[in-house]
């Protein structure tokens, strides 16, 4: 997609992503899901209300969010950390060519590990594929695509992007958006329920904002992240000996 | 084509004034950029590898500004202090995507020279992990020269490296500056730089303190006033003769020892033996009183 450096940076995001303790964490959330869908279609065979909350509720707003912030704040955000990002930056590659790989690479790592188990849900929780594991889905590969440009620009910005990030998910869009209607409007969480609910089109979703809202405002919010990731990478600065 | 050029280059972080208006000029060959920790020599090389932004003043590399300009990197490669590098990968797999992300023509052959600089061939298929310090080192060196550039900027290259690592390496840039390069190195440790036959630039509490020659400089350094602590069997006559000599500034007789102040530190450790054992006196313990990094670059400042 973007020419040889981009595979290369890619390719050694994939690895050391891949290769760190971290992604023990990323497969966790995934398959509590999957068990616990499991196990609550070996115990309510037949309840029409479970479904909704643990794919919505649970997979949408909880595993998706989750998988994306471990995988996009680490994709460059550990290489800022330990220093070795250096060795990729003092190459004349171009910071979008940066940005844009390793964005795409925890677009990937997301859907694997957060989108197809989701969908993996739906399907065994509504017993096929049914319109609610459809939108379920379909939220869910749009929010993986929106969430990490959002943890990618985070991971760019602060030292603390798993904090921010944690803080963003958990309070602005658990309790705020719960509480306050302007919330939802910035809230990526919003957008992929949004998403969810055209094709679910369950009132139990809770799905706060229409499909075109949704795309719209998603559209802009993952656009900017990426343009304000890419700035600040191209103003990555070494800090000095300590005063 | 090569030359990195600093014009009043100031650079604060709030109040605090890391490096005050530095004018330099630093052409081809070796050059060592000295000084104690803190003194801003890191600040300076990240603003000339263009990782931190001048807060006032020109900072040009082969012409260009260095800072939100990637483009610098196809004429310099930098060696980072900090050992991250991925580790995952070999030494070869290192070198090679560097090669491919400067879009060499033949990764591949670009790779083979590079780390036929260093001398790393025999450990290439091995994983950086596995790697000792002074290993790791080369093969960050062989990442930074894979593109051949004019300039080569090293961020304290020999720390934590032993004697014998210490001195391949500087064999190693001595061989690039020779080639024409323009090889930029910081280091705080004089002992380190022994074997340098460059110029140097000192730089103490953000100012550029001295700048030249290093012998020049070297033998202001070795014959600046000495400080010794001097413990022998009879501290008060040793201490008698000794003020007596030319190379002796003062003496002062203390409940540890003879302290001893001298101008010249060859002719004093030369004539400290002599003396001790014309006189029959014995000579238990010698120590230097002063041998901290800060007196030495102080002084160099004063001079």
């Amino acid at each position: 997609m973007f020419g040889l450096q981009g595979r290369v940076v890619a390719a050694i995001t994939l690895r050391a992503t891949i290769g760190r303790k971290r992604a023990l964490l990323f497969t966790l959330a995934p398959l509590v899901l999957v068990l616990v869908t499991v196990a609550l279609k070996l115990s309510h065979p037949e309840r029409a209300s479970w479904p909704v909350d643990i794919l919505g509720l649970f997979g949408l707003t909880v595993v998706l969010p989750l998988t994306a912030l471990i995988i996009g704040t680490s994709v460059l955000g550990a290489e800022i950390d330990d220093g070795s990002i250096v060795h990729l930056l003092a190459t004349p590659v171009s910071r979008t060519v940066v940005i844009g790989a390793k964005y795409a690479v925890a677009c990937a790592l997301t859907m694997i590990f957060a989108v197809v188990p989701i969908l993996v849900a739906g399907l065994i929780a509504t017993g096929g594929a049914t319109r609610l594991a459809l939108g379920v889905f379909v939220g869910a590969l749009a929010g993986s695509v929106m969430y990490n440009a959002v943890f990618v620009m985070i991971s760019v910005v602060t030292t603390r992007a798993i904090a921010v990030g944690l803080l963003y998910a958990l309070i602005w869009e658990g309790v705020l958006g719960n509480l306050v209607a302007g919330a939802r409007l910035l809230s990526v969480g919003q957008y992929s329920l949004g998403i969810a609910n055209s094709i679910a089109r369950d009132p139990r979703l809770n799905a706060a904002l229409t499909l075109s809202t949704a795309v719209v405002a998603g559209l802009v919010v993952t656009a900017a992240a990426l343009v304000i990731a890419v700035r600040r990478l191209a103003s990555f600065s070494l800090k000095g000996e300590p005063a | 084509m090569s030359t990195i050029e600093l014009s009043h280059v100031s650079r604060w972080y709030g109040n605090v004034v890391a490096i005050n208006d530095i004018t330099m000029t630093i052409g081809a060959g070796v050059t060592g950029l000295l000084g104690p920790n803190g003194a801003g020599k890191s600040t300076l090389l990240h603003m000339i590898a263009g990782f931190l932004a001048p807060s006032r003043g020109e900072l040009t590399v082969a012409g260009a500004a260095s800072w939100h300009n990637p483009g610098i990197y196809r004429v310099v490669g930098l060696v980072p202090e900090r050992d991250s590098v991925y580790s995952f990968l070999t030494g070869a797999a290192f070198v090679r995507a560097t090669a491919q992300l400067h879009r060499l023509p033949d990764p591949e052959v670009a790779t083979r020279r590079a780390i036929g600089i260093v001398e790393m061939a025999d450990a290439q298929d091995r994983r950086i992990s596995t790697y000792s310090k002074g290993m790791r080192q080369r093969i960050k060196v062989a990442a930074a020269l894979v593109h051949d550039p004019p300039v080569l900027l090293l961020d304290e290259p020999f720390n934590g490296m032993d004697p014998r690592q210490r001195l391949h390496m500087m064999d190693l840039l001595h061989r690039l500056g020779e080639q024409g390069r323009t090889i930029l190195f910081s280091s705080h440790i004089l002992e380190e730089v022994e074997r340098l036959s460059g110029t140097i630039q000192v730089i103490v509490a953000g100012r550029l303190a001295a700048s030249g020659d290093f012998r020049a400089i070297r033998r202001l350094m070795t014959s600046r006033p000495h400080v010794f602590m001097v413990r022998t069997s009879d501290d008060r006559r040793l201490g008698a003769s000794l003020i007596g000599r030319p190379a002796v500034t003062g003496v002062e007789l203390t409940g540890r020892g003879l302290q001893v102040r001298a101008s010249d530190y060859g002719a004093f450790s030369r004539e400290l033996a002599v003396l001790a054992r014309d006189q029959g006196i014995r000579l238990r313990e010698l120590l230097p009183a002063d041998e901290s990094l800060e007196s030495v670059f102080a002084y160099l400042v004063e001079t």
